[in-house]
Formats: structure tokens, C-alpha cells, sequence
């Protein structure tokens, strides 16, 4: 053992492999239950009964979609690029892969004598690796579209480049009042930050009875969501943004682009893409998680006290990915320059207001919380001015004419 | 609009000549060109939104439509010309193949114009069950452009809950015809049977259902900010145009024109019934769904007073065993879920018609579409296709 | 924090990036290729395209200006990372650098916002 061990370069080496072999393959099958479920609850939503034949409730559905799309002719029009439009797919999936690197899913576990962190990589530049992947990961999209060699997926990828330059500053400027608070850019420093409970807030000690209510909220956990709610919103519609889901599945709008940026895709390439989607999906609610809503942190009973943290981790992603779900099946799609009036005129000013915010509220004083409240409260009203809506629309009523009698 | 908006000729000889002069300008030149082109995109006839072999070819710069012109025929199945050599049992049941979402309404007008040209009088408990029938098949089809109209938005959702609402009206009417979508239950002189038992209580339940959902649905989808932002102010149908073009039904409806044949020249019984008429006064993408989905509870209601109030009796007045119109001509207009469908006969005595013109809703609606894209973009194109309900078979018949 | 950090990352590009290229390997060997015409012809809604994109013609990027002010609020958000991260140490002094920082930002912002920088550009 010692010698294989020894072999492969040591122990740093073993445990990164096992790491990355583990997380990948998690990852993947992570994917195929995430669609079988996003078919399923969205069946669900819509009267259906979605996929049931494959395994017990269709869970193998997933799968059986794979084989098959494995299996398909994968061809590609006479006028698209060769090799850009084979390696695309590449170089859509992998980055959304490698962005789950820095995701702690997990507090550690003790093998022998050996302390595993659950975590890929505990980078200490993590949310800038997480930004960077979700860029890179644009790249495959707007490659794919061009190189197609054909109109509609030509307009998918530049509407993909318009969605990336509106909402990758958005979602940059959301993380860096959470980056502030916790004065780390490791995940596992953020998740840390977010453990013990909101009753530390030291703003009502000594104040009578406000004391004693405060006393009583010792239960909720010090997360993010509480004092960093404006950043989490910013956060998660730059999120969706970014991940092309509804409502901001322009670059593939199948009403609109046909099938936008991969209307030219079949076989084993379309199905890379569909997985980067999805990992794409698993990664934003796992950093919503981890960064607003306390990573793995919760209620740890003594039985196998190793197992909670990512059963938690798990069960907190999960209602995200259903949140993705569920916007998908209420909202219509935006449109193009609404989408980049959004990002660029709301998303924008309402991150840089609040980072200003959080850094006054940081300096030396009255405890952070408590003062992010007060001026929750004033950045509601900021909110609320950005938030007025288009003014196109303000004046609009519902139309109303209607006759009753006779030949006018 | 004080001057009114000038409608321009649509001219794609004119627009390509400018391209390719703009071409030859720039061949010359040695400098590096910084000159974009503008792109043909073929929208259609296989499009996912055009439902239907429907052809837009689109003019674009950027996501930016500079010029679109609707390109029609590619389902022209020569109805017109077929049923000149057709007796007419048969052609009740071609036209009704025109439009396939309202084939009662398509062979409502040509029972009517036969029995105005061969004299005969209706009794009426068919005239009931017609108006019933008819106003339920106008529910089933804009059911369906409420469906295809969310969906084309991206709002998968409202499509699932409207076919579901469809069901329940489908099976009365199953249950009375035996089709679900080519009915052929009416014959000049009445229908081709009586209803059967538990068709009144199935069509209640399907209608009543439909009203007391679709003001959920209408939260859903008209209430939804984003469909607001998608569809208000977007392809502003003028009034003035909209009559120039001919335009009828909830698209006119919903550019402020006023005007349902049900109610400006009455037609079966509609007179006896109390109901309104929709309209709205901008002409945007919105107002056409507004109108449209108002439209299926004034629908509803006049199914509820119809089967409230129906007759007993026969259901079929006295008609010749061969059915052979007089020499003559006639003309029937009635209001189609779509707009007015107008029904020309010329008889020459003879078994079959010496000439049937049909004037087809969505012929006419769809002829205004390229004014309508002028200058709009590729999302907005979307969502206007999709408040111009049409359906192809019935633009090209 | 040294660069053996990195090295699960090294091992997760390698691993994803030969999955991605030995199923489009095995798919290519595995799937039946039989090319047509009318297979290889660009999708345009069932039209062959007569003005395709076979010369790479140019296409109008109507939102040019806003993409590079992009750059430009892209490069601020990588300068607030690390004043981010070190925000306890700087205390106040960062406060004010930083409020002027991004002062100046908002105003060129509101400046290209009243000059329609961020609009559509027909």
C-alpha cells in the first residue's frame, strides 16, 4: 500500500486523485438525477406524469437518453468550422465541471490517520476561480454558435455574449460584499464564517427586553442570507443569467433560435452540452449554499456525525436546483434588451450600492449585523426606486371596452 | 395617429437591388471594410414558431427585423377548386379541414349559404345546438392560442393547463360527432343527428370549468412582469391599417375595431343570447391576447344560456334527398374563432357548386403581418406570430 | 496555501477533459456515418440557405459599446477582490479609498448611462 502510495508521488497526490475521481463521478451522476428530477417535478407542475418506464419512477431515464444519444449519427453542416465546432462541447462542459472543485460539501472525515477535507480543492482565491470558470465556460457556447456555420445558432451565441457581459459583472459585484464580510475568498473560510448563530449579534445586549427576543432567535444560524439577502438576490438572478436557464434561456430560446447556439448539435456533442448545463445548474445552487446559506452547516446528532454536513449540503442544493425548476416553469423568456437593461441598469447600481453599504457597515463599531439590518432597510428604498419597473409599463392598464347591445 | 400610417407596398426587389448596390460600393474599396451585412433568415416553414409550414423571410440586422415578408402556400391543398367536383355531403367535410382548430365554425357558413339558396327552414333546436357547438369550438381554439401562445413566450407551463381544460369540451363534443377535430355534424337543413344523452351535462362541466380556471390562468400569464414587458407597446397593429388590411376577429378586436358578426349581422340565433364583445384600444400583441382570452368566458356564457334554453323538437328541417342548390348565388359571412369567414356560393344548379370563394380569416389577418414586423426584433417577431393566431391550413386552404 | 492546492484541480481538468474527448472518440468509431447533402446543409427552418455564412460575412454586433464597458467594470470588479479580502486590515483608510474608488466609477457610470452609452445601439 505504502508503496503504491509512495509510487504515485505521495500522499498529497493520492488523496488529490481519489478527490477528483470521487467529486467527478458524483458529479455526473448527480447530473443524471438532477434531470430526471427537473422532468419529473416540472411534469408534475404541468399535469404530466413525465419519464416512468426506465427504473422504478424513470430514474433511469436519464441515462437511457444518454446511451442513446451516444449511439446517434453526429454530424455537422458542410459550413461550419471543423475543429472549433468539434472541441465547443469541450469546452462548454469542463469548465462548469471544474467550478465544483471548489465546493466544500462537506466538514472532514478521519481515514486511519489521515484528515480529509470534503472539498476538491480549498483554493485560496476560490470565488475568483468560481468566476472565472463560469466565464470560460461562455466561450463554448459563443464558439458553438459560430462555428455552426449557420444563422440561427450564430444569433444564439452572440445573444450568449450579450447575457455573459450584462450579468458576469452582476454576479462578480454580489460575491464581493460576502468576500468583505468574511475577509476570505476560500469557500471553506465562508462556510466557517457562517457557523455559530445570529444571537452573537451584540446589537441588543443590555437593551431590556429586545435582549431577551433576541435570546430567543439563538436557534437560526449566522448565515449570509440574513445580513447579505440584497447580494444573494443579485446573486441569484446574475446566477440563472449565467447558466442560460429560463428565464434567461435566450442563446437557445427553442421558439425563437430553434434551438439556439446547438441547433446544429446531435448525437454525443448535444449531450456534453445538456450535461455542462446541468452541471452549470448543480454549481450555482451548491455556491448559493455555500455562500448565503451556511455550506454545510446544521444540526450534526452524534450518529455518524460525519454524514450530516452533506446530507444538509445535499438536501440545501436540492431545493435550489427545484427552485431552478420552478422558475422555469412559471416564467416566459426576456427579452434580449430587457435582459441587458436588467443586468446593466438594476443588477449593477444595486451591487455597487450595496458593497458601499456593507463597507460602512464593517468598519469598527456596532456589530455588523445589526447595523446590515438598518441598512437593509435603507437599501429597500434604493431597491425599490431600481425595481420601479420599465416606465413603458407603468401607464398601461388592462384594456377594457366591451359592448353589449346590438350593431354599433 | 393623427395623419394616419402609411402602409408600404411590401417590395423585395427593391430591397435586394439596394443590397446589391451597397455591395458593389463597397467591392472597391481598399480600405478594410467596417460595414456589416445584413442577414436573410428564413423563419419558417419549418420553425417551431410558425406552427404550420408558415415562411417569414426576414431581413435582419443584428436581432433587428429590417423587412419580413410572410410567404404563403406551402399547404395550399386546393380546397377551392376541389370542391367544384364535389357533391355537397363531401365538401361539408372538406371545409371543414381548412381551419382544423374550428371545424364547426368552417362548416357553419356553408350549411348556412345552402339554406339560404335552397329555401329551408332550420328548426330550432338545431339552431341552438349549433350555437352551442360552434361557441364551444371557438373555446377549444382559443384555448389553443392561449397554449401556443404562453409557449412561444418560453411559458411552458399555461400550455399543459389549457389542453387539459380542452379535454373536457373535446369529449362532448366527442361524444356528439365521434371526431375530435373534423366534426362534420352539420348538414344544410340541420344536423346529421341529435345529441346524445349526458352531452349537456359534459357540456356544462367542460365549460363551466374553463371559466372558473381561467382566471388563474390569466394570473399566470397576463399577470406575469415579464410577459407584460414581452407583449405591451410590441407590434402595434393601427386601427387604420388594420382595416385597410381586412383584418377581423380578435386581432381587430384588439386594435380597437369593434366589430363581431355575431352581433353587427346576426347570424343563427345569436340575437337571443346575451353576451359582449371584446376590444381593446392599443392593437399591441397584448390587447390581441387580452381579447382573445376574454373572449372564451363570453363564449362560455353563451353555451351556458344555450343549453339553459334549448328546444325540444326536430333536428333537421325538410331537405330534398339529394341535396342540389337552385341556380343562384349567395353570400354568408359568420364570425370564426378567427375573424369573419365569408362563404361566396355560385350555384348552377347542380349537384356541385359552379364556384365556392372562401374568404378566410387568416388570410387576411396574416397580410398586415409585414407591416406589423417592420423594425421590431427577432424575440418581438416571436411574440407577435403568436398574437396573430392563425392557422395555415386556413391561410392557404 | 502553496501549489499543491492546485494539484486536484490539474488531475480535474485532465479527467474531465478526457472523458469529454474519449466519448466523442468511442462515438465517432461507435455511431453510423452516413453523410448526405441534405444532412450537411445548415438548419434555416427547412430552406436551403442561398446566402449562408460559408465567407464569414460580417455580422452586426449592436452592443459593441456596452461590451467594452464591460471590460472596464470587469477589471473594477477584480480590483474590489482583494481590497475585499483585505478590508480588516486596511479599516478606514480602506473605507474612504474605496468609497472613492467606486464614487468615481458610479459617476463615469451614470455619465455613459445619460449618454445612452448602455442603450441599444441601432
Amino acid at each position: 500500500m505504502n508503496a503504491i502510495v509512495d509510487f504515485l508521488g505521495g500522499d498529497i497526490v493520492v488523496t488529490a486523485i481519489v478527490k477528483t475521481v470521487v467529486a467527478f463521478a458524483a458529479l455526473l451522476l448527480t447530473t443524471l438525477i438532477v434531470v430526471w428530477a427537473e422532468r419529473k417535478v416540472i411534469a408534475d407542475m404541468q399535469a404530466r406524469i413525465g419519464p416512468n418506464r426506465w427504473g422504478p419512477y424513470g430514474i433511469l431515464q436519464t441515462l437511457a437518453d444518454g446511451i442513446k444519444l451516444f449511439f446517434k449519427e453526429d454530424f455537422r453542416p458542410r459550413t461550419a468550422d471543423k475543429w472549433t465546432f468539434a472541441l465547443a462541447p469541450v469546452l462548454a462542459m469542463v469548465p462548469s465541471l471544474l467550478a465544483f472543485a471548489i465546493v466544500p460539501i462537506g466538514d472532514h472525515i478521519t481515514i486511519g490517520d489521515r484528515r480529509i477535507d470534503l472539498i476538491v480543492a480549498d483554493l485560496n482565491i476560490g470565488i475568483l476561480y468560481f468566476l472565472a470558470m463560469g466565464s470560460i465556460g461562455v466561450y463554448g457556447v459563443v464558439l458553438a454558435g459560430w462555428a455552426s456555420g449557420s444563422k440561427y445558432p450564430l444569433l444564439g451565441g452572440i445573444r450568449a455574449s450579450a447575457q455573459m457581459i450584462s450579468y458576469e459583472i452582476a454576479l462578480g459585484l454580489s460575491l464581493v460584499p460576502v468576500v468583505l464580510a468574511a475577509g476570505s475568498l476560500s469557500t471553506v473560510d465562508i462556510v466557517a464564517a457562517q457557523a455559530g448563530s445570529v444571537s452573537n449579534v451584540s446589537f441588543f445586549n443590555g437593551v431590556p427586553v429586545l435582549e431577551q427576543i433576541a435570546e430567543l432567535f439563538s436557534f437560526v444560524p449566522n448565515w449570509y442570507i440574513w445580513s447579505q439577502w440584497p447580494a444573494f438576490f443579485i446573486f441569484l438572478i446574475a446566477g440563472i443569467a449565467e447558466t442560460n436557464r429560463a428565464p434567461f434561456d435566450l442563446p437557445e430560446a427553442e421558439t425563437e433560435l430553434i434551438a439556439g447556439f446547438h441547433t446544429e448539435y446531435s448525437g454525443i456533442r448535444f449531450a456534453l452540452f445538456f450535461l455542462g448545463e446541468y452541471v452549470h445548474v448543480v454549481i450555482i445552487s451548491a455556491m448559493a449554499v455555500t455562500l448565503f446559506f451556511g455550506g454545510w452547516g446544521g444540526p450534526k446528532p452524534d450518529f455518524l456525525p460525519w454524514i450530516w454536513p452533506i446530507g444538509w449540503f445535499v438536501f440545501k442544493t436540492g431545493l435550489f436546483v427545484y427552485l431552478f425548476v420552478w422558475l422555469r416553469a412559471t416564467m416566459p423568456r426576456l427579452r434580449y434588451d430587457r435582459l441587458m437593461w436588467l443586468g446593466w441598469k438594476r443588477l449593477i447600481p444595486a451591487s455597487l450600492v450595496w458593497i458601499m453599504v456593507t463597507a460602512v457597515v464593517n468598519t469598527e463599531g456596532v456589530s455588523r449585523n445589526a447595523r446590515l439590518v438598518v441598512f437593509g432597510i435603507l437599501f429597500v428604498i434604493v431597491l425599490f426606486w431600481l425595481g420601479k419597473g420599465d416606465p413603458r409599463l407603468t401607464g398601461a392598464v388592462t384594456p377594457q371596452r366591451r359592448r353589449v347591445h346590438g350593431p354599433s | 395617429m393623427t395623419t394616419g400610417p402609411t402602409v408600404e407596398p411590401v417590395d423585395a426587389s427593391e430591397v435586394a437591388r439596394r443590397a446589391q448596390h451597397e455591395a458593389e460600393e463597397s467591392f472597391g474599396e481598399s480600405e478594410p471594410r467596417l460595414d456589416t451585412e445584413e442577414m436573410i433568415l428564413n423563419v419558417g416553414p419549418q420553425h417551431p414558431a410558425t406552427h404550420g409550414v408558415f415562411r417569414l423571410l426576414a431581413t435582419i440586422d443584428g436581432e433587428k427585423l429590417i423587412h419580413a415578408e410572410p410567404i404563403i402556400g406551402y399547404m395550399h391543398r386546393g380546397y377551392e377548386k376541389l370542391v367544384e367536383q364535389r357533391d355537397y355531403r363531401q365538401i361539408t367535410n372538406l371545409v371543414s379541414r381548412m381551419d382544423w382548430l374550428s371545424g364547426i365554425n368552417n362548416e357553419l357558413p356553408l350549411a348556412l349559404a345552402l339554406e339560404k339558396l335552397m329555401e329551408i327552414e332550420v328548426p330550432p333546436r338545431a339552431t341552438y345546438l349549433r350555437v352551442a357547438m360552434a361557441e364551444m369550438n371557438r373555446i377549444l381554439n382559443h384555448l389553443m392560442f392561449f397554449a401556443s401562445f404562453g409557449a412561444e413566450l418560453g411559458a411552458i407551463t399555461p400550455t399543459f393547463y389549457a389542453f387539459r381544460e380542452r379535454e373536457d369540451i373535446q369529449l362532448a363534443l366527442e361524444m356528439a360527432t365521434g371526431g375530435r377535430m373534423h366534426f362534420g355534424f352539420f348538414r344544410p337543413g340541420g344536423l346529421k343527428e341529435d345529441v346524445p344523452a349526458g352531452f349537456f351535462d359534459q357540456a356544462l362541466k367542460g365549460v363551466r370549468q374553463v371559466i372558473e380556471r381561467l382566471n388563474q390562468y390569466e394570473d399566470l400569464l397576463i399577470g406575469n412582469e415579464i410577459f407584460k414587458q414581452r407583449t405591451i407597446d410590441v407590434g402595434v397593429l393601427e386601427k387604420e391599417v388594420a382595416y385597410s388590411y381586412g383584418v377581423s376577429g380578435p386581432i381587430a378586436r384588439g386594435s380597437d375595431i369593434d366589430f363581431d358578426v355575431r352581433k353587427d349581422d346576426p347570424y343563427l340565433s345569436y340575437e337571443d343570447f346575451d353576451f359582449e364583445v371584446c376590444s381593446a384600444p392599443n392593437g399591441d400583441c397584448f390587447d390581441r391576447f387580452w381579447v382573445l382570452v376574454h373572449e372564451v368566458a363570453e363564449s362560455a356564457k353563451i353555451v351556458e344560456q344555450a343549453i339553459e334554453g334549448m328546444p325540444s323538437g326536430p333536428i333537421m328541417g325538410k331537405v330534398p334527398r339529394v341535396v342540389q342548390a337552385p341556380k343562384g348565388e349567395v353570400y354568408v359571412r359568420t364570425e370564426n374563432p378567427l375573424g369573419e369567414l365569408g362563404m361566396y356560393l355560385i350555384s348552377d344548379g347542380d349537384r356541385t357548386p359552379y364556384r365556392l370563394k372562401i374568404r378566410t380569416p387568416s388570410y387576411s389577418n396574416v397580410s398586415a403581418l409585414s407591416h406589423v414586423l417592420k423594425d421590431t426584433y427577432v424575440s418581438d417577431m416571436i411574440a407577435i406570430l403568436g398574437s396573430f393566431f392563425f392557422v395555415l391550413g386556413d391561410i392557404d386552404r | 496555501m502553496s501549489l499543491p492546492d492546485y494539484l486536484p484541480i490539474l488531475f480535474l481538468i485532465i479527467l474531465s477533459t478526457v472523458f469529454a474527448l474519449a466519448s466523442m472518440l468511442a462515438a465517432s468509431k461507435l455511431t453510423p456515418k452516413r453523410v448526405t447533402e441534405a444532412k450537411s446543409q445548415p438548419y434555416e427552418s427547412g430552406i436551403v440557405p442561398e446566402t449562408g455564412l460559408d465567407d464569414r460575412e460580417r455580422f452586426p454586433v449592436k452592443f459593441y459599446l456596452v461590451a467594452m464597458l464591460f471590460i472596464i467594470f470587469d477589471i473594477e470588479t477584480v480590483f474590489l477582490y482583494p481590497w475585499a479580502v483585505a478590508y480588516g486590515d486596511l479599516a478606514l483608510f480602506g473605507l474612504y479609498e474605496m468609497l472613492v474608488f467606486v464614487g468615481i466609477l458610479l459617476v463615469a457610470y451614470a455619465y455613459v448611462w445619460k449618454r445612452g452609452g448602455l442603450e441599444w445601439a441601432e
